[in-house]
């Protein structure tokens, strides 16, 4: 495209040093932190941060002495079966939305959006009993149950499927597809980017989970990766800070490369997902 | 006081040429129309005008003052984007003071000019509509408004119709014209419509293949044409081009189909032909005689196209008066009269000598 | 593959829309929505529904320790919190935290985006960066902002001594206990924000910004006047959420502070969870999970109603 007028020299090295600044700050965090992760605690503790004795040590500590590994295949494990549970079920319930007729459609339908009103935050004192009288605690399906579906996800696949256009369904419907070929042939390759987006979505909501995870689970076999950390951080090892920001550099290190590589879907997605 | 353009160029690095050497001199006051097919770089200069493109090569003075470093703001001309970049948020009014505000002028000169600029467009009574409760016609009006109530002397214009239906844009062309004369505006007008250009501009500007084909008055383009492209481009049934050799010094052998006699001498650089539709006739013919055949005609309720192969297998288009009734597949003798243009190898019209003008 | 098949369905779609249309009212679709939708129902009837209604009903309620439900309390509970000041006190301190949250996280991540949506060599770079922290997880978050205002050896503590002002005692002091949540959210909260933003940002026509210039407007009054109007739908989508996941904080002030000190951050969620968990007063953490859930509903209705709006505009 034909650019709009430069802008002058004066202005771009304003606007350049503006930007090099702001990416500074942003990022000062990560330098320090994973700065400090190759530096021996010992160092740390005398605020000596220039020191040059840097090493892969509390890296090493940090896999062979803690639990972090368990913790990240625990939270891989719960957030890729949350993703795909979300994506079963979630298109399912939007594809009954838009495509099926049937009583009380609206009124379920509006029960959804009621429930985007509520914050699991505001329900878990009578779900912390439900899941302790299953006997789900200290398990995955703990972690997995309460979040097989989300009404969130509902909407936003049913904002999306709604615009498939009709001409598919009646094509599909002259050619004898039954419901479950129109919605596995047709409606989810259609929607693929929708999809993708809350793939993301629900991917990054389990591993972000806090609050939940904290209240039931209590073992290393099924504690999560942020509490996990915390627990690290509880631990023993309190003051051991170089191990500790090993062990976030260890977290955030792959996050940031897979966020990098799937930018560009991110980017997509989300502006199709927020008001435009 | 002009616009004036000296070899100008637009270029994105060595290969990437969009505009090369255009020089041009708009006079204050006058419809000047830059035409020409899409991607021919109208759009650019007309950018480079007002100061949104920087220029690569040569300057742009506007009275007397060299612009290219100057910005947008400080060039003091309006323009009139194809989508009319009007602010959604704000309502017509608002949208026509935007400008004015902007380079804050007192209170009481706005509302004077945004008023006088609603009443001049007919715009009045909708000044506080938002721009999507407004039709088209309305939206370019508002478009023109801003125009008008800024208070420059330049105006350019970026394809301005051609988000209007048919009858609107011969309405809104009208209305155009008389709001320039009105206000002796200096309006330069990018389009790719020769019908605008034609019974707007006062001169035109041709372009083509980021190359200026040719500038004049509508006349001296329609009736003089630099090449065969401007040839083709104007004129609203399209202009026949064949290629003809020289039979003798007055006579034209058109591809061996028919033979023109000319009022001048025939240079030997001719080898192409332009017969304007209208120039040519056409009389039944039986086989040994007839020069082309009817494909199909059109009748258009004053006049009829008839379109024909010759012999030689060139398509050809006639003009004629009234309705003319020719069945496909019919037999036809086709002659012309000698009002034509020659082009030479490089399809530059061959001008004829002076004095022995037919075409005038 | 699907497309070149359109046309034709097309014609065939629009002659027999309204009739196809009960057609499509199959009896069989009722079995296949029982299908479709009834995971999902359950799941939301047995994790979202009845929670709410047994908060709902637990809250009017007096419990014993076990969570057991012992005498009818009607809305004593409600007026109990309402007139309780350390109550009060941490309603404040979630509308300084949540307000203060998002007014920086918003203005910050305006200020980023039209920075980086102007077209200048090596843009990219600086979005990519900007967006960085859309990686980071609360604990990571928690990590990295923890040792930077470790008193004694973190890194804001290294430069007050550089420089010779006094350290800060950012965790221990109530007020800048406050604002260290505050700024690990803003700065957790950054990257998606500006996203968000420099996508508003970008789908505002050019033309408009270049009649703008032709006028004579500034770039600070092209901002002001054309950007900001252009994206204020979008401005108003980041600042509802980023309120409502405000509302919701709890793993970084857990992480961070705990609530403390002398309970400056004991917020909402956090309060809920104390309350139930170590408190076991049940019957009151469930009057303030409802008294929240009227806050957030409040909230996305808002939202709602404003969606529903922009989508007739």
């Amino acid at each position: 495209m034909i650019s709009t007028n430069k802008p002058s020299r004066l202005n771009k090295i304003v606007s350049y040093t503006l930007l090099l600044l702001l990416a500074f700050v942003i990022l000062a965090p990560f330098f320090i932190g994973i700065w400090t992760s190759f530096l021996p605690t010992m160092e740390i503790a005398k605020g000596n941060f220039l020191s040059t004795d840097l090493s892969f040590n509390n890296y090493v500590a940090a896999f062979t002495k803690t639990p972090i590994l368990r913790y990240l295949a625990n939270s891989l494990v719960v957030s890729t079966l949350t993703m795909a549970a979300q994506l079963v079920f979630c298109s399912m319930s939007a594809y009954a939305f838009v495509f099926l007729k049937f009583k009380y459609r609206n009124a379920i339908f509006i029960l959804f959006l009621i429930t985007m009103m509520l914050p699991f935050e505001a329900e878990i004192i009578p779900n912390f009993t439900t899941v302790k009288n299953l006997g789900m605690l200290d398990h995955y399906s703990v972690l997995l149950i309460p979040f097989l579906t989300s009404a969130f996800g509902t909407f936003m696949l049913r904002q999306s499927f709604m615009q498939t256009p009709n001409e598919l369904k009646e094509a599909a419907d002259i050619e004898g597809l039954n419901h479950f070929q129109f919605y596995w042939n047709i409606v989810l390759p259609y929607n693929k980017v929708s999809l993708i987006t809350l793939g993301a979505y629900s991917f990054l909501g389990a591993w972000n989970q806090y609050l939940w995870p904290m209240l039931t689970t209590f073992s290393n076999n099924s504690r999560l990766i942020q509490n996990g950390l915390r627990q690290l951080q509880s631990e023993e090892t309190f003051n051991d800070w170089g191990m500790i920001q090993a062990s976030a550099a260890i977290i955030v290190i792959p996050t940031i490369l897979v966020l990098f590589i799937g930018q560009h879907y991110f980017k997509s997605g989300m502006n199709e997902g927020a008001v435009k | 006081m002009s616009t004036i353009l000296n070899q100008v160029s637009k270029n994105y690095g060595e290969s990437n040429i969009i505009l090369n050497n255009v020089s041009a001199e708009i006079e204050t006051g006058e419809f000047f129309v830059i035409v020409g097919p899409s991607g021919c770089g109208k759009s650019t200069l007309l950018r480079m005008i007002a100061g949104l493109t920087e220029i690569s090569d040569g300057d742009i003075s506007i009275d007397g003052q060299v612009v290219n470093n100057l910005q947008p703001k400080d060039r003091k001309l309006t323009m009139v984007f194809q989508s009319y970049a009007l602010f959604p948020f704000l309502n017509v009014w608002d949208n026509v003071a935007f400008g004015l505000k902007a380079r804050k002028l007192d209170q009481a000169e706005v509302h004077q000019r945004v008023n006088d600029a609603l009443d001049m467009v007919s715009l009045s009574e909708l000044k506080d509509r938002k721009p999507r409760e407004l039709s088209g016609g309305q939206r370019q009006r508002v478009a023109l408004a801003r125009a008008v109530a800024s208070d420059a002397k330049i105006c350019l214009m970026d394809e301005p119709l051609s988000n209007l239906d048919a009858q609107l844009r011969v309405k809104m062309r009208q209305e155009i014209y008389q709001l320039q004369r009105k206000l002796g505006l200096t309006l330069i007008y990018v389009t790719h419509d020769q019908v605008e250009a034609m019974t707007m501009a006062d001169h035109i500007m041709v372009l083509n293949d980021h190359e200026v084909q040719q500038i004049g008055t509508p006349t001296e383009i329609y009736q003089q044409p630099a090449n065969a492209f401007v040839a083709n481009f104007f004129g609203t049934a399209l202009i026949n081009v064949m290629p003809a050799q020289k039979f003798d010094d007055y006579t034209l052998n058109v591809d061996g189909d028919f033979q023109i006699r000319m009022d001048q001498k025939i240079t030997d650089e001719a080898t192409k032909i332009g017969i304007r539709p209208g120039e040519l006739s056409i009389e039944a013919a039986d086989e040994l005689t007839a020069n082309a055949t009817v494909k199909s005609t059109e009748f258009l309720g004053d006049e009829t196209i008839v379109y024909a192969t010759t012999n030689s297998g060139h398509d050809i288009r006639i003009l004629l008066p009234g309705k003319a009734t020719h069945a496909a597949f019919e037999k036809i003798k086709i002659s012309s009269s000698n009002n034509i243009f020659l082009f030479d190898a490089n399809n530059k019209r061959i001008p004829f000598e002076a004095g022995d003008l037919v075409n005038a | 593959m699907l497309k070149s098949t359109t046309p034709t369905m097309v014609e065939a779609g629009t002659k027999t829309k309204k009739k196809h249309r009960t057609f499509s009212l199959n009896a069989k679709d009722k079995y296949y929505a029982l299908l479709f939708l009834g995971p999902s129902l359950l799941i939301l009837s047995v994790f979202v529904f009845y929670p709410m209604l047994r908060t709902l009903y637990i809250s009017m309620f007096l419990t014993n320790t076990l969570g057991k439900t012992t005498v009818f309390n009607g809305l004593g509970n409600y007026t109990d919190l309402l007139g309780s000041p350390e109550y009060i006190a941490s309603l404040g301190s979630t509308l300084v935290y949540v307000f203060a949250v998002t007014i920086l996280t918003v203005g910050i991540g305006l200020l980023l985006a039209n920075l980086a949506s102007k077209r200048l060599p090596g843009i990219g770079v600086f979005r990519t960066l900007y967006s960085v922290t859309m990686g980071v997880s609360v604990s990571v978050a928690a990590i990295f902002w923890l040792f930077i205002f470790n008193p004694s050896t973190g890194f804001f503590a290294l430069l007050s001594n550089m420089v010779g002002l006094p350290v800060i005692n950012w965790l221990t002091d109530p007020t800048m206990a406050m604002w260290a949540v505050i700024i690990t959210t803003v700065w957790m909260n950054l990257g998606f924000t500006f996203l968000i933003l420099l996508g508003a940002i970008s789908s505002v026509p050019t033309t408009l910004y270049e009649a703008a210039s032709i006028e004579g407007a500034s770039e600070r009054r092209q901002f002001f006047k054309i950007t900001v109007p252009m994206i204020s739908p979008t401005l108003f989508f980041v600042s509802t959420i980023t309120l409502i996941e405000g509302f919701k904080s709890f793993g970084l002030i857990d992480l961070i502070t705990k609530g403390g000190p002398t309970n400056s951050t004991n917020m909402l969620v956090y309060r809920i969870y104390k309350d139930a968990f170590y408190s076991g007063n049940y019957a009151q953490a469930s009057s303030e999970a409802i008294i929240l859930t009227v806050i957030i509903a409040f909230f996305t209705f808002l939202q709602f109603k404003f969606l529903e709006k922009r989508v007739n505009y």
